[in-house]
């Protein structure tokens, strides 16, 4: 019960915080945009580790994911929905982006059924690029030049609103059976299945619930950068996504938390050294790689992101056989 | 119908660079089951190592053309050795994620030295010819040729020799291979450093046929050609210069009859079906799973 | 009255290698039936075919009235059939309780969306099923290991897990592919004992397949074997011993100390 109330304080505290920062400048600019693009990060990199660190596939699609988001809630706030003031427009449109991205979502689910591994690999990027490529030949959304005219919706408390509720759903849902199902596909697929797992099932579900939450990033993203175009949502973009995740370690969604941190402020920190932040970045990321290839918290994750109700009940006194 | 002729040479030219790197690709993934996302930047390499001995070196063709294929494979064998090798028996992805790390690290090292795109001096003064209507560059044709001829001699060196027996031997069983008195580690490197130089032969093409390079030159090309090896079916010898060659077509013929800017779209949607159609690529199976 | 379980003519092959042919076999409900025959017989197979692993080609088989042939797995496993591996396929990186969590997904009675808001039944499912793995870990001697990752335990506990894990399916058919391998006489006394309890504890019927003749003639009720992917005999465990055919099928074959598995084959 204690940690319930730490964590609730904690996270009432974050709110406050998240609503005075902006208010009182209490940060400089620079700083606040750094923050925001840290929550956005960090549900990038937690939806991704769905796929790459629980389902135990490899996607590279992740920007593809992300930019249908961010063009359909910026379709939505720019073209459809009115400019006035009522409260529901962003939700709505950011909702929207989730939605636009968990059906594309369905996409990739689909030839998972089939195929594991690089093949499957491929079929993400593939994805990524036909996405990215699509939207360069539409032009009403601006085709290569992009989108431009985004207000600036994506504030602080939103974006600390959208983090948390992406971070504790996807937390839910592997600490829940249906998500455990994810698991023992990524530990033994025929074991799995054996075990009664329906395997297409959870598979459509695991990318469309990641898919999800990167339409969401791509949607408080677009608001925040106030600007997309296809570029934006490149190999690249996936790199640093995946980057983040296996940082923070794969399987993990505190890794992911870490993961994105690390990555966020490390990349601001080494800012003045020009291009060869560029070249620094990626040697860390190797070096990582070679003394703990596991990423900085392995499969492990933090206790107490665990819920009671998941822990096992024991008698106090155990004898071991 | 000389307009598709030319289309069709076009297509070839594209097709046996992107089949060149593909070859590094599965050459890799065949014997390490390991995706070499660094490949694409050790082409980049290739290409500026044409820029500087055409430029700073002063060197002629076939001198160049050795220094780009000798540079890269140093390359790719320095990289085997200090990022590879040392995860050969952590998790898989840790290996495909130093890869990304290193091609990042290629990338951004050649542009602190280039930090704008740079213009390769011709090393070889082309003559064209017209037949019928269709312009044929000495050059294409030299480009053509020069690739077909590396296949032929790759493919003959993993059908019929020794070294070709101990790369499918490790690909089979790495452990029995070592048992059986295969010299892994050299293997090992030897197909990196094969892999590499072919990536650098593409790189140096590549900057002869499009002379304008710049550091990022690799990343799209690199990505592309290894969807030319999953075409294929990766770890394929064959295969690998066969999606080279289909990618190749697919693009330039895309181009040739709609707006271009539908190229990348149409390619990349026809290899999305073919994946899902023939999940393990034209020629590649799919190894046993008994339970 | 139809059979419990009941395979009929079933055949299957591997490209050209036919592996198991004109294959019948009865269950009565709570028999304890044994399957033996020498390496790649095609013992294997048929638990491959009973769960759906690989569709018959050939021939029919039916669970409690229902035909599993072109059934999925999960479905088949819904339907009460559970087993282990000849090589163990525990899920080596989640925790024990977990392992035996995720058998409990058919019987999961929560909503997608309960689970991601934990909302609803999700409590109460959840502590439900945790109490009922921890059940079945304790009656398998495990509940101290149930934080512990699967593939920290030793070979033998691991075994006994996977067959915690089959249990904890709600199964009624237990198919066991070499329980005993690479036990030693006194585990494989303690193995058969414990198959017994289980089979009374659970209500089972149990299929197994064992090179080790011990522990079939110790514990089998009656004996099927396969050779070349045919029945060649059936009968109580004592008669197949002195059965000519049969032991022409094993000669060749190492004598019977039991270390007829592990032959890197499967995997
Ligand atoms: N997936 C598969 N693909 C091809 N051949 C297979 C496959 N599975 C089994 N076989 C072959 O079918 C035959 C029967 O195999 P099976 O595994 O059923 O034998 P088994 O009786 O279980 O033998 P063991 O005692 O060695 O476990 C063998 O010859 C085996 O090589
Ligand atoms: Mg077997």
């Amino acid at each position: 019960m204690n940690r319930h109330w730490t964590i609730g304080l904690l996270l009432l505290a974050g709110a406050a915080l998240s609503w005075a920062i902006p208010r009182y400048e209490l940060l400089n600019p620079y700083l606040q945009a750094t923050l925001m693009y840290l929550g956005i990060n960090i549900i990038l990199a937690t939806s991704l580790n769905l796929i790459n660190g629980y389902l135990g596939e490899f996607s590279v699609g992740h920007a593809g994911f992300m930019a249908v988001g961010a063009y359909a809630s910026a379709i939505l706030t720019v073209m459809l929905l009115p400019v006035g003031a009522a409260a529901w427009r962003f939700p709505l449109a950011i909702m929207a982006g989730g939605c636009a991205a968990a059906l594309t979502g369905l996409v990739v689910a689909i030839p998972a059924f089939r195929t594991r591994g690089d093949y499957l690999a491929i079929v993400t990027l593939a994805f990524a690029m036909i996405v990215k490529s699509a939207l360069e030949n539409i032009n009403a959304v601006g085709g290569p030049r992009g989108l431009l005219g985004i207000e600036g919706l994506s504030t602080m408390p939103w974006i600390f609103a959208w983090t948390v509720l992406s971070v504790w759903v996807i937390r839910n849902f592997v600490y829940s059976n249906p998500g455990r199902g994810v698991l023992a596909i990524r530990e033994d697929e025929v074991a799995a299945e054996l075990m009664g797992v329906n395997t297409r099932r959870v598979k459509i579900r695991a990318f469309m619930i990641a898919s999800f939450f990167a339409g969401v990033a791509g949607g408080l993203f677009a608001h925040l950068l106030q600007f997309i175009s296809p570029r934006i949502f490149d190999i690249t973009k996936t790199t640093d996504i995946l980057v983040m995740v296996y940082l923070g370690g794969v399987g993990s969604i505190g890794g992911s938390i870490v993961g994105a941190s690390m990555f966020t402020v490390l990349q601001e920190c080494l800012r003045p050294l020009g291009v060869w932040r560029m070249v620094i970045m990626p040697l860390l990321l190797v070096l990582l790689m070679l003394f703990r290839p596991r990423g900085i918290m392995g499969l492990r994750d933090f206790p107490w992101f665990r819920p009671s109700v998941e822990c096992p009940q024991r008698p106090p006194e155990t004898h071991p056989s | 119908m000389a307009y598709l002729f030319q289309q069709i040479l076009n297509a070839l030219q594209l097709g046996s660079i992107y089949a060149l790197i593909a070859l590094g690709y599965t050459m890799v993934y065949g014997i390490m089951t390991m995706i070499n996302f660094a490949h694409g930047d050790i082409f980049m390499v290739g290409a500026f190592l044409c820029f500087v001995a055409a430029t700073v070196l002063g060197l002629s063709f076939i001198p160049a053309l050795l220094f780009s294929m000798l540079g890269c494979a140093l390359l790719g064998v320095v990289i085997e050795r200090l990022a590879y090798k040392p995860l050969r028996e952590a998790p898989r992805v840790s290996a495909v994620i130093t890869a990304l790390g290193v091609g990042l690290m290629l990338e951004h090292l050649t542009l602190v030295f280039s930090p704008y795109p740079r213009h390769v001096p011709a090393l070889w003064s082309s003559a064209s010819w017209h037949v019928g209507g269709v312009t044929l560059s000495s050059l294409q044709v030299l480009i053509i040729v020069l690739s077909v001829l590396l296949m032929v001699f790759l493919d003959w060196l993993v059908r019929r020799t020794m070294l070709g027996l101990a790369i499918r031997a490790i690909s089979w069983d790495r452990t029995v291979a070592a048992i059986m008195g295969v010299p892994v580690d050299a293997v090992i490197s030897l197909t990196f450093a094969i892999g590499a130089s072919l990536g650098g032969a593409a790189g140096f093409l590549y900057a002869l046929a499009y002379p304008v390079i710049d550091p990022y030159m690799g990343v799209i090309v690199g990505w592309k050609a290894f969807i030319a090896a999953v075409v294929g079916g990766i770890g394929n010898i064959r295969g690998a210069m066969l999606g080279g060659f289909i990618l190749g077509a697919v693009e330039i013929l895309v181009a040739a009859f709609l707006p271009s800017t539908y190229r990348d779209l149409i390619a990349f949607a026809l290899l999305f079906i073919l994946l899902i159609c023939k999940p393990y690529g034209i020629l590649g199976q799919p190894r046993p799973q008994k339970v | 009255m139809k059979p419990w379980f009941q395979a009929n003519n079933v055949g299957h092959h591997f490209g050209g290698l036919s592996a198991i042919s004109g294959f019948n076999l009865e269950l009565r409900s709570g028999e304890l039936v044994g399957l033996i025959g020498p390496n790649g017989a095609g013992k294997t197979t048929v638990f491959n075919l009973i769960t759906g692993v690989y569709r018959a080609a050939e021939g029919s088989i039916r669970f409690q009235g229902r035909e599993l042939t072109g059934l999925t797995p999960w479905i088949i496993s819904g339907l009460g059939i559970a087993r282990t591996f000849q090589n163990i396929r525990i899920f080596k990186q989640l925790s024990v309780l977990d392992n035996v969590r995720i058998a409990h997904y058919r019987r999961t009675h929560y909503s997608l969306a309960e689970a991601l808001l934990h909302l609803g039944r999700y409590r109460r499912e959840e502590r439900r099923l945790t109490r009922a793995a921890m059940e079945i870990l304790r009656l398998l001697h495990l509940e101290s290991y149930a934080d512990e990752t699967a593939d920290s335990l030793p070979y033998g506990l691991q075994r006994r897990l996977e067959i915690g894990r089959a249990l904890a399916t709600g199964a009624s058919l237990l198919l066991l592919d070499e329980p005993a391998a690479g036990m030693n006489p006194s585990e494989v006394g303690q193995l058969m004992e414990f198959i017994g309890w289980i089979r009374g504890q659970f209500n089972l019927t149990i299929l197994l397949i064992e090179h080790q003749m011990r522990l079939v003639t110790g514990i089998c009720e009656r004996v099927l074997v396969l050779d070349f992917g045919v029945t060649i005999a059936e009968g109580r465990p004592n008669e197949i011993q002195n059965n000519p055919q049969v032991l022409e099928a094993y000669l060749g074959q190492a004598e019977d100390g039991g270390q007829m598995t592990d032959d890197g084959r499967q995997t």
